[in-house]
């Protein structure tokens, strides 16, 4: 059984992970690992879990960094080149907060009044803020791999914006995974935006080269009254690398969430994104791009849940598969009874660029309420024959054409990028990748791809 | 000579059906040939198969352009060798702009040449010059190949990729059609203005009028997959007040 060694290192490790961590996340870890213990890891037998098997993923024997050792550096920064964007930086090293290098950040963004850094340093200065958020949004008791983070979570990331604060610079998390062997990191964030404040997250996962990787991710995301929210998490890492990430968003009145999710690059992904639309005219917006070659595998799985009534959500996903990739889009929506003037968009677009890479999608409405708008569609198509002819007969070769024609179908999600220096950035990202050309930020030279 | 075509078979690859039967066409630098014919005939068709269309396939004959083997060639390589096409549909390509497009093919046409790529500054001014051919207005360069553009502005969007890409031998599908009066002698000066003795085009047109300002030195009729008449340009003035009966009782149909 696949669950056993976490079970033995969880309880080998149990006062361990209590004396490393703060109160705040002690208090839910047993009832979360007892989940974990009761529900085991997800199966492809189970209908959400179908096309990723998440058992088999955890089946690889990785290191875990229980007593926080410090094994790879956490005070040389892994800069990602956005140029022309100043950020707020921040990184997690595996599963370690680098907290030499966030000092001035941390310190600015205090003058706000924002509270910026480790989860774990957090969770002890302030206990009222994590206690009050921290495992209320994302549900250990019923995902199971929420469960199996709240179980090992030490540390992560935590951004709390007061009332009435707007950041103007974009807050810029960079997870890297870095060490001398195959490691699974568990790592926690925690986004608050009390009522009236705004903030910009990016957050880039990335891995060096060499070693397997498992990072099992979950960011909960609070947002206030009419407080305006972006996120753009973009994971360009080695092939060897898995990525399970789990976004849970909670929305109150008015609020409005722009949600992003890019997968450039990475052996094997799984996403559960789940948004909680749960005070009236709440809107958001959930966009992603995923690009798959050789045999890699992404699987997004998404559900809007529209609580109450006049709510809005726009969901739009595009895939480009090629090689023997492995596609899957799960996207719910449920409208419950009382959300009475919901709207509600869908749609999930794919290219499948070869017959042997393979794109599953499975769009789901729910609705409950009769005075609705609701809409969603899903497409599975290859590059038109008719398009590409047209650029060749103008001098453009084949391979030059199909770059075109395959930036052409990402491009409507680039152009919603409203940091102009990140859409920039990540045009010439998306290029490299259809070209499949390696690059190299000038600041650091880990995703060496 | 510039082209010549020698009794050119051609299939559509996805039912095996022959299109072209037999077609003979041979074409010299300076010449104007207009290619008429009732519809379905397969004068584009004849257009495809020239540019390289991957849905037909050549089953028969030969096709020498330029000296060199066309059918062996390449879409892209005619291209570059001085083949265009005006197509009669032109494609839509949502998210393509006009100027990443066109800048593309410019620059392949230059490595092509062995010439380094335009530069950014250059490449507008060129932009600007050839879209006054035909009087596109230059908000051009922003917008997506074809997308949402009038049945007139695609066929003047055709002539001025011509323009752009100054080949040696354009062959214009149907240019006139969906064209009001004005919007046609645009687009024929446009065409006349690039005409040299260098180069040469096919007309394919069902119009008399359009040969009021493109004049041809030959027309020929092309029905059933072979060109069954050739002449000067008075036997499109007989087409146009006879109709194509009197060549199919020609031919004893
Ligand atoms: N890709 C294709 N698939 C199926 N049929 C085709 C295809 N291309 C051409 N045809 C058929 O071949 C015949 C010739 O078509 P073509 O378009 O060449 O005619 P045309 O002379 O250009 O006619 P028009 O004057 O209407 O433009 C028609 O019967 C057409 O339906
Ligand atoms: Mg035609």
């Amino acid at each position: 059984m696949v669950e056993e060694s976490y079970i033995n290192i969880y309880n080998k490790h149990r006062e361990l992970l209590q004396t490393t961590s703060a109160a705040p996340l002690d208090a839910i870890r047993d009832e979360a690992f007892d989940v974990f213990c009761r529900m085991g890891f997800p199966t492809d037998e189970q209908e959400r879990y179908k096309r990723s098997n998440i058992s088999d993923v955890f089946a690889t024997e990785y290191g875990m960094n229980i007593r926080r050792i410090e094994i790879a550096s956490t005070t040389a920064p892994y800069k990602c080149d956005v140029p022309g964007l100043k950020t707020h930086n921040f990184y997690v090293v595996n599963d370690i907060f680098a907290e030499a290098i966030a000092k001035d950040e941390i310190a600015e963004l205090a003058k706000l009044g924002v509270v910026a850094g480790s989860l774990s340093a957090i969770a002890k200065e302030h206990p009222e803020i994590i206690s009050k958020y921290y495992g209320k949004i994302a549900p250990h008791s019923s995902d199971v791999m929420v469960a199996f983070n709240t179980a090992f979570a030490q540390d992560g990331f935590v951004l709390y914006v007061p009332k009435n604060v707007q950041i103007e610079r974009p807050i810029q998390l960079i997870n890297m995974m870095h060490a001398d062997f195959d490691l699974l990191a568990t790592s926690r964030n925690l986004i608050i935006l009390e009522e009236n404040a705004s903030a910009k997250v990016i957050i880039c996962n990335h891995s060096e080269s060499g070693h397997k990787f498992l990072a099992n991710r979950v960011t909960e995301v609070s947002l206030a009254e009419n407080s305006v929210y972006s996120h753009y998490e973009i994971s360009d890492s080695e092939r060897q690398t898995t990525n399970i990430g789990s976004l849970y968003v909670e929305q109150t009145k008015s609020s409005v969430a722009n949600i992003n999710n890019i997968t450039l690059r990475t052996g094997y992904t799984r996403n559960n994104i789940r948004i909680n639309l749960s005070g009236e005219h709440a809107e958001t917006t959930l966009c992603g791009i995923a690009i798959g070659d050789e045999h890699d595998h992404i699987d997004n799985d998404t559900y809007i849940n529209h609580k109450v009534s006049h709510c809005k959500s726009t969901e739009l996903f595009k895939y480009v598969m090629d090689d023997c990739s492995y596609g899957s889009f799960a996207g719910r929506i449920l409208v419950e009874k009382n959300a009475q003037k919901t709207e509600a968009y869908q749609s999930n677009k794919n290219i499948c660029a070869k017959t042997t890479a393979k794109m599953y999608t499975k769009p789901q409405l729910e609705i409950y309420a009769d005075d609705v708008k609701c809409s969603h569609g899903a497409t599975v198509g290859q590059i038109e024959d008719e398009a590409l002819f047209y650029l060749r007969t103008r001098g453009i070769s084949e391979k030059e054409a199909r770059m075109l024609l395959l930036l052409a179908f990402t491009n409507d999600i680039v152009e919603k990028i409203d940091i102009e220096a990140l859409r920039n950035r990540i045009k010439v990202l998306i290029e490299k990748r259809f070209r499949r050309e390696t690059h190299k930020c000038t600041t650091c030279n880990s995703c060496h791809n | 000579m510039l082209l010549e075509i020698k009794n050119l078979h051609a299939i559509i690859k996805s039912n095996g059906k022959e299109i072209l039967k037999g077609i003979d066409l041979s074409i010299n630098a300076g010449e104007v040939h207009a290619i008429m014919g009732p519809n379905g005939s397969g004068k584009s068709t004849l257009s495809s198969v020239l540019a390289g269309n991957p849905s037909y396939e050549v089953t028969e004959g030969e096709v020498i352009f330029n000296g060199k083997n066309l059918l062996e060639l390449s879409p892209e390589d005619r291209s570059h060798e001085g083949l265009f096409l005006s197509f009669q549909y032109p494609v839509e390509i949502p998210g393509v702009s006009m100027s990443n497009f066109m800048r593309a093919a410019i620059n392949e046409h230059r490595k092509y040449k062995g010439l380094e790529p335009l530069s950014a500054s250059d490449f507008l001014k060129l932009m600007r010059e050839k879209q006054e051919y035909v009087e596109l207005n230059n908000k051009l360069a922003g917008r997506s190949v074809n997308e949402g553009f009038s049945g007139g502005e695609k066929k003047r969007n055709e002539i001025f990729q011509m323009a752009m890409l100054e080949p040696k031998l354009s062959i214009l599908d149907e240019t006139d059609s969906g064209l009001d009066i004005d919007a046609l002698r645009i687009v024929a000066g446009g065409v006349n203005k690039l005409k040299s003795s260098e180069n040469a085009s096919i007309v394919i047109t069902h119009y008399q009028r359009l040969l009021d300002y493109i004049v041809p030195d030959f027309v020929h009729v092309l029905y059933k997959g072979k060109i069954v008449k050739s002449a000067g340009k008075e036997l499109a003035l007989e087409l146009e007040k006879k109709g194509y009966d009197w060549i199919k009782k020609e031919l004893g149909e």
